[in-house]
């Protein structure tokens, strides 16, 4: 899996039209400067030789450096991705938090007016387009009401905790530099709302369709008859078998949201890899955007491998395929 | 003798069909979200047909100059207002929809004429070859398709084509997928087993008993992916890497509108409010058509 996605991004970056020593050189340089620029990264090697040369690269943690800005690739996704993790993890803790329960609530009180509203909250989510609902909440909430910021990590006049994890809220309640703390949950709740939307919806989505069928099983019936308070009855029987295509639109969404950087972090100006990504393609810097690719594949695959482990946790019979 | 042939031979069977079709064509009538996707998609595909002829003022979707009325706020003679070169917001809004119908169809058609016969290869034919083409697949799918995208169209430069061709590149890992395991199943049913038995051709196993059964979810998936298509490709035009101005795509419009908020608001309102409206459409369409045609994977 790991070879086939090196394979995907050396492709693209290789074997598709365009002559990325032409670029590295810039408009004015004369075919000499190209040549040597060639000759330099490898570029005049037989494809399987700079395949080898990509993988031992990487071996090493070597990601090639950027054709714009001369910096290790490495360094650069070093500095970035703490930003773009933060960005994700939080909007994927709200459309966890908001979607299980709203999606409960929803098969719970089927179509009364809590469904009702809470469906137009999942097909809206999902059609909006990321980039103008942040503009939009941009315009009436920053600019028009004054409420939050516009977009960045901080205001001009924070100073950034000094690094401990490189997660800049994380950081500055280590240190225990509440003003900054204040400042920056006041730059993410923007670009959190507008990242989170989709993957809200459709958590909501899956939640809701798996509860109702849930619901209907034997043995909540059982349940009922039982005499258990429906409270019980919804959380701890219904929820937990629910939970388990929930949590494969988690993993997937996870991976989804990564993507969504790049609109979100444009807009916000959100100084993580989605920009980076944008302005690397935006002056067809390869190196960069394939590192990004590696990492957001990379990612994928371990939420989906974390995914796997948490369905064995919610459901013994994965855990223990002999006992079935 | 296959089952088509049967067909033909029971009498009454084509009214059979006709009348499933009025069944559920009322099903999908009782579902008042249903019906307002159609609307809304109907609504699309005629501005799309007719864009040229209905607009005002048909000159500014080239990107004509009329410095005199720049940023114009919304009025009886420019419904959506105007940008900063004095064209009509409303008349650009309504010529970006052939344009995002384009998008969508062509990504589309392209993902799905590439992937549905692929997964019937790997579903269906399996074997080694079979396994490749999954493995491929999941390598394409563990990267999120607008980055790929991204990557793609970073290697071949901006604009409107290479952003299709782009997203095209990238979108038919989802088809192999579907089609595959729904082949994989149907492999296992007697119908198919008993057309084998009786010595029918591998070719004529896959398109009379194999395709047919898999229409329905490739069907409810292309909508869902018109929409999908139309807001990933505008998310290309927002950062610059789609269609190039003057071209009146509403992505590249809502990137440009960006530049004069919040004084200017509508000129990047309005093409957002289409694409939310399209895309919310074809998806609605796409539920109605699942719960109707494949009522079981309902919410997945």
């Amino acid at each position: 899996m790991l070879f086939g996605l090196l394979c995907l991004t050396f492709a693209i970056s290789h074997v598709v039209p365009g002559d990325p020593a032409r670029l590295a050189a810039g408009p004015d340089a004369n075919p000499a400067m190209v040549e040597t620029i060639r000759t330099k990264y490898g570029l005049d090697q037989p494809l399987v030789v700079q395949f080898a040369r990509y993988v031992r690269g990487l071996g090493v943690g070597d990601l090639g450096e950027s054709l714009r800005s001369r910096n290790a690739v490495r360094d650069d996704l070093a500095r970035y991705f703490p930003h773009t993790f933060e960005l994700v993890a939080l909007a994927l803790l709200l459309a966890v938090a908001v979607g299980v329960p709203l999606g409960m609530l929803s098969a719970v009180h089927k179509d009364t007016w809590i469904d009702h509203w809470a469906r137009v909250v999942s097909v809206s989510g999902v059609a909006l387009p990321a980039f103008w609902l942040g503009l939009m909440l941009q315009l009436v909430v920053a600019l028009s009401l004054g409420w939050l910021p516009l977009g960045g990590r901080l205001g001009l006049t924070a100073t950034p905790p000094a690094p401990i994890t490189h997660l800049l809220l994380v950081d500055a309640l280590l240190r225990g530099e509440w003003r900054t703390l204040g400042d920056a949950l006041r730059h993410a709740v923007l670009p959190v709302v507008t990242l989170c939307l989709p993957a809200l919806a459709s958590i909501m989505r899956v939640n809701r369709a798996e509860m109702l069928e849930t619901l209907q099983q034997d043995y909540i019936k059982t349940a009922r008859a039982q005499g258990f308070s429906g409270f019980r009855i919804v959380t701890r029987y219904a929820l937990r078998n629910a939970m388990i295509p929930t949590l494969a639109m988690i993993g997937l969404r996870y991976g989804w949201m990564l993507g969504g950087t790049v609109l979100v972090e444009t807009v916000f100006d959100w100084p993580g890899i989605g920009l980076y990504a944008v302005s690397a393609a935006l002056s067809s810097d390869f190196q960069p955007i394939m590192g990004v690719t590696l990492l957001i594949g990379l990612n994928f695959m371990l939420a989906n491998l974390l995914v796997d482990l948490a369905y064995g946790w919610l459901d013994p019979r994965i855990r223990r395929p002999s006992a079935t | 003798m296959t089952a088509r042939a049967l067909v033909s031979v029971v009498p009454g069977a084509r009214e059979d069909r006709w009348r499933e079709v009025r069944r559920h064509a009322r099903l999908f009538a009782r579902s008042a979200a249903s019906l307002a996707g159609l609307a809304v998609v109907a609504l699309f595909l005629v501005v799309s047909a007719l864009g040229p002829w209905i607009v005002p003022y048909p000159e500014d979707g080239r990107g004509a100059v009329h410095l005199d009325r720049k940023l114009q706020p919304p009025s009886a003679a420019h419904w959506f207002g105007t940008d900063e070169v004095g064209n009509d917001v409303y008349t650009r809004v309504i010529l970006g929809a052939r344009v995002s119908l384009q998008i969508g169809l062509v990504i589309t058609v392209i993902a799905a004429l590439v992937g549905v016969p692929l997964g019937i290869v790997a579903g269906y034919v399996g074997g080694s070859l079979g396994e490749l083409i999954m493995r491929v697949t999941d390598v394409f799918l563990s990267v999120p398709a607008l980055i790929l995208a991204l990557a793609v169209v970073g290697a071949l430069g901006p604009g409107i084509v290479n952003a299709m061709l782009a997203l095209s590149l990238v979108w038919w890992p989802g088809y192999v997928r579907l089609v595959q395991s729904k082949a994989l199943a149907l492999r296992q049913e007697t119908f198919v087993e008993a057309a084998r038995a009786v010595g029918t051709g591998r070719l004529r196993v896959v398109f009379v008993h194999i395709l047919p059964n898999c229409v329905s979810p490739i069907v409810v998936k292309a909508s869902m992916d018109m929409g999908t298509a139309i807001l990933a490709a505008a998310g290309l035009g927002f950062i610059g890497l789609g269609a190039q101005p003057p071209f009146p795509e509403w992505g590249a419009m809502i990137s440009h509108g960006r530049n004069y908020l919040p004084t200017w608001w509508w000129y990047s309102a309005f093409p957002g409010l289409a694409i939310y409206l399209t895309v919310l459409g074809f998806n609605l369409v796409g539920d109605g058509l699942r719960d109707l045609l494949d009522p079981r994977s309902r919410g997945s």
